[in-house]
C-alpha cells in the first residue's frame, strides 16, 4: 500500500509457502484435500492460482490465510511464520453477501478492521474515504450492504480488504458470483488497483480465461491431492484491457495451454511436469 | 413498508383503520350484549368504564400499578441479561451444549408457576421472590433464542473477523451478538407476555400490594365492576408493552427487516 514498504519489499518474496499439505479427518475418513505446495509470491506481484474444481484451492487459501492449520508445511509472509490469521493479510471471499456483516452500514464495514487496528479516528477516516473512493463507491457509503448490487457488495469487501492495508491480498474467487459484465469490470478493477498501489495479490480462480488475464503469473494446480501442476508466466503487456487482450494472439495460446494442463491434471496424467517457471516455446 | 404502496395520507388512513377496526367492532359488541345484563358478575361495560376512573386513582397507580411494574421490569431485566449471557456460552461452545442441553430442557419444561411456593421458602414473599419468579419464567425463552443464534452465526462472517482480528469482546460485541440479535429478540418478546402473567401470579400469592392482588382483592369483596377494571387495565398494560417492544425491536433490527425484505424480494 504505502509506498516505501512496496519500493522496499520488490524483489524478496512476499509469500513463501512450503511443503503445504492439509489432510481432513473425520468420522474414519481421511481426506488429502492437498498434498505438497511450494511456491513464493514476490513483494507487489499478482499471483493466480487456477485449477480444476474441487482441488483444494479454498483450502489452500485458509491455510495461508492462517484460517486453517496445516497438516505440515509452512507459510511465510514477509519471513515471519503465519501460525493464525496475521495482521498483514486481507482475505476477499466469495461469498459476499455472507462477508460484509449486514448490520453495519458501508462506512462502518470497512472502518470495523480499521478500530481493531487501534487506527486513530482521523486516520481510519481518511483510509475509509480513500478505499471507498478506489472502488468507486463514495456516494454508497451511508447505505446498508444488502441494498447494494452483488457487484457493489464485492466492491466493498474489496474497499474493506484495501483500508486494511495489508501485505497480501488474498482473494478467494471473489468473481464466482457475480454476472458476467460485472465480473469483467471487477477484474478491471483488481488489475487497476494492483497497478496503482502495487499490492501483493493471491487470487483464487477456477475461470482460465480470468487467471491468464489479470496474473502476471498462472500457478496450475493438480486435482486433489493437489500439487503445483505447473507455473507459468504470463507474458502480456502490463497494460490490458477486455477488448484487446482477451483476443490477442498470445493470450489465445496462453489460455489454451493452461487449458491443457488442467484437462491433463483432472485425467491425473501432467503433460509436462515443471516446477520452475517455465516460459512457452 | 406496509401501506407503502398507496403511499400518502389514504395509506396512513387505511392503516389507522385497519388497527382500529377491530377493536372498536369488539368494545362495541361488548357494550351492546352486556348493556341490560343484570347478572352481578357480568356487569355492563358502560358501569365497568365509569368505575374506571374511580378505582384507578393517582394512590393506586402509586401502591399497586407502579410496584407491579418495577418488579416486572426488574425480573425481566435478569432474566435478559442472565439468558443472554447464559446463552451465548452455551452457544459459543459445542462441548457445553452437549452437556447442557437435556437439562435446559428439562428446567424449561417446568412451568415457572409451580415454582412460585419453591421460590417463596428460600426468597420469602417479599419482591426478591416475585423478581425471581418472573425472572426464572422469563430466561428460558430468551436462553434458549440466544444459544440457537449464536450458534447460527455463518460460518464466512465469522472467518471474515478472524482474519481481519476482530476476536474477543469486539467479535462478541460486533459480530456474535448482532448476529443473533433477530433470535434474542424473538426471545425476548416471548418473555414479555411470560413476565406480565408470572407478575400476576406472583402477586396472588403472599402479597400486599400489585395488580395481582388487588384483583383479587376485589374479586373476593364482590367487587365485580373493580375486578373487571383491573382486568381491563392488565389488558391495557401489556398492550402498551408489546408496542412498546415493538418500537425498541424496530429499531435494533431495522437492518435485519430491511434485509428480510431484499431477499423476498429478490426470491
Amino acid at each position: 500500500m504505502n509506498l516505501s514498504n512496496v519500493n522496499l519489499a520488490k524483489g524478496r518474496s512476499m509469500l513463501d509457502v512450503r511443503g503445504l499439505q492439509k489432510v481432513y479427518e473425520g468420522s474414519g475418513r481421511r481426506v488429502e484435500a492437498v498434498r505438497d505446495l511450494t511456491f513464493t509470491v514476490e513483494a507487489g506481484e499478482l499471483v493466480c492460482l487456477v485449477g480444476p474444481s474441487g482441488c483444494g484451492k479454498t483450502t489452500l487459501l485458509k491455510c495461508v490465510g492462517g484460517l486453517l492449520t496445516p497438516t505440515a508445511g509452512e507459510v511465510f509472509l514477509g519471513g515471519e511464520r503465519v501460525t493464525g490469521p496475521p495482521p498483514g493479510m486481507a482475505v476477499v471471499f466469495q461469498e459476499y453477501g455472507r462477508s460484509l456483516f449486514p448490520w453495519m452500514r458501508v462506512r462502518e464495514n470497512v472502518e470495523l478492521p480499521l478500530k481493531q487496528k487501534k487506527l486513530p479516528s482521523a486516520r481510519r477516516r481518511e483510509l475509509v474515504a480513500d478505499a471507498l473512493e478506489s472502488v468507486g463507491l463514495t456516494d454508497a457509503a451511508g447505505a446498508y450492504p444488502w441494498q447494494l448490487s452483488g457487484g457493489m457488495q464485492q466492491r466493498v469487501a474489496i474497499a474493506r480488504a484495501l483500508a486494511y492495508e495489508p501485505d497480501v491480498l488474498l482473494m478467494d474467487e471473489p468473481f464466482a458470483a457475480v454476472d458476467a459484465q460485472t465480473r469483467a469490470e471487477l477484474e478491471d478493477l483488481v488489475r487497476g488497483l494492483w497497478r496503482q498501489r502495487g499490492i501483493t495479490i493471491l487470487f483464487v480462480t477456477h475461470d482460465i480465461d480470468e487467471a491468464v488475464y489479470l496474473g502476471e503469473r498462472v500457478l496450475i494446480l493438480s486435482s486433489s491431492p493437489t500439487v503445483v501442476q505447473e507455473q507459468l508466466k504470463v507474458d502480456l503487456p502490463a497494460e490490458r484491457d477486455q477488448l484487446h487482450t482477451r483476443v490477442a494472439p498470445r493470450f489465445a495460446e496462453l489460455r489454451t495451454h493452461v487449458y491443457e494442463q488442467i484437462q491433463a491434471a483432472k485425467r491425473g496424467t501432467p503433460v509436462d511436469r515443471v516446477v520452475k517457471d517455465q516460459r512457452l516455446p | 413498508m406496509k401501506g407503502g404502496v398507496n403511499g400518502g395520507v389514504r395509506g396512513v388512513l387505511l392503516r389507522v383503520f385497519f388497527v382500529v377496526a377491530l377493536p372498536a367492532l369488539l368494545v362495541a359488541g361488548w357494550w351492546v350484549a352486556s348493556d341490560d345484563s343484570t347478572d352481578v358478575y357480568w356487569p355492563p361495560l358502560r358501569t365497568i368504564l365509569t368505575t374506571f376512573p374511580d378505582v384507578w386513582t393517582g394512590d393506586r397507580w402509586r401502591d399497586d400499578v407502579l410496584p407491579s411494574v418495577l418488579r416486572l421490569s426488574a425480573g425481566y431485566a435478569c432474566a435478559a441479561v442472565a439468558g443472554v449471557a447464559i446463552g451465548t456460552v452455551i452457544g459459543s461452545y459445542r462441548r457445553v451444549r452437549a452437556v447442557c442441553e437435556p437439562v435446559l430442557e428439562f428446567l424449561r419444561a417446568v412451568p415457572p408457576p409451580v415454582l412460585v411456593p419453591v421460590i417463596m421458602l428460600f426468597a420469602g414473599i417479599g419482591d426478591t421472590m416475585k423478581i425471581a419468579v418472573i425472572a426464572s419464567g422469563c430466561v428460558w425463552p430468551i436462553l434458549l433464542n440466544t444459544v440457537e443464534g449464536v450458534r447460527a452465526v455463518d460460518s464466512v462472517m465469522s472467518e471474515t473477523a478472524r482474519s481481519y482480528g476482530i476476536t474477543g469482546v469486539a467479535r462478541l460485541r460486533h459480530v456474535v451478538l448482532r448476529s443473533a440479535s433477530p433470535q434474542i429478540f424473538a426471545g425476548l418478546r416471548q418473555a414479555l407476555s411470560i413476565g406480565i402473567i408470572l407478575m400476576v401470579i406472583s402477586e396472588m400469592f403472599a402479597a400486599s400490594n400489585g395488580l395481582g392482588f388487588t384483583i383479587v382483592q376485589f374479586q373476593r369483596g364482590f367487587a365485580i365492576p373493580d375486578m373487571w377494571t383491573g382486568i381491563l387495565l392488565l389488558g391495557l398494560l401489556g398492550f402498551v408493552l408489546s408496542v412498546a417492544f415493538r418500537l425498541v425491536e424496530r429499531r435494533v433490527l431495522g437492518w435485519y427487516h430491511g434485509l428480510r425484505d431484499v431477499s423476498r424480494r429478490s426470491s
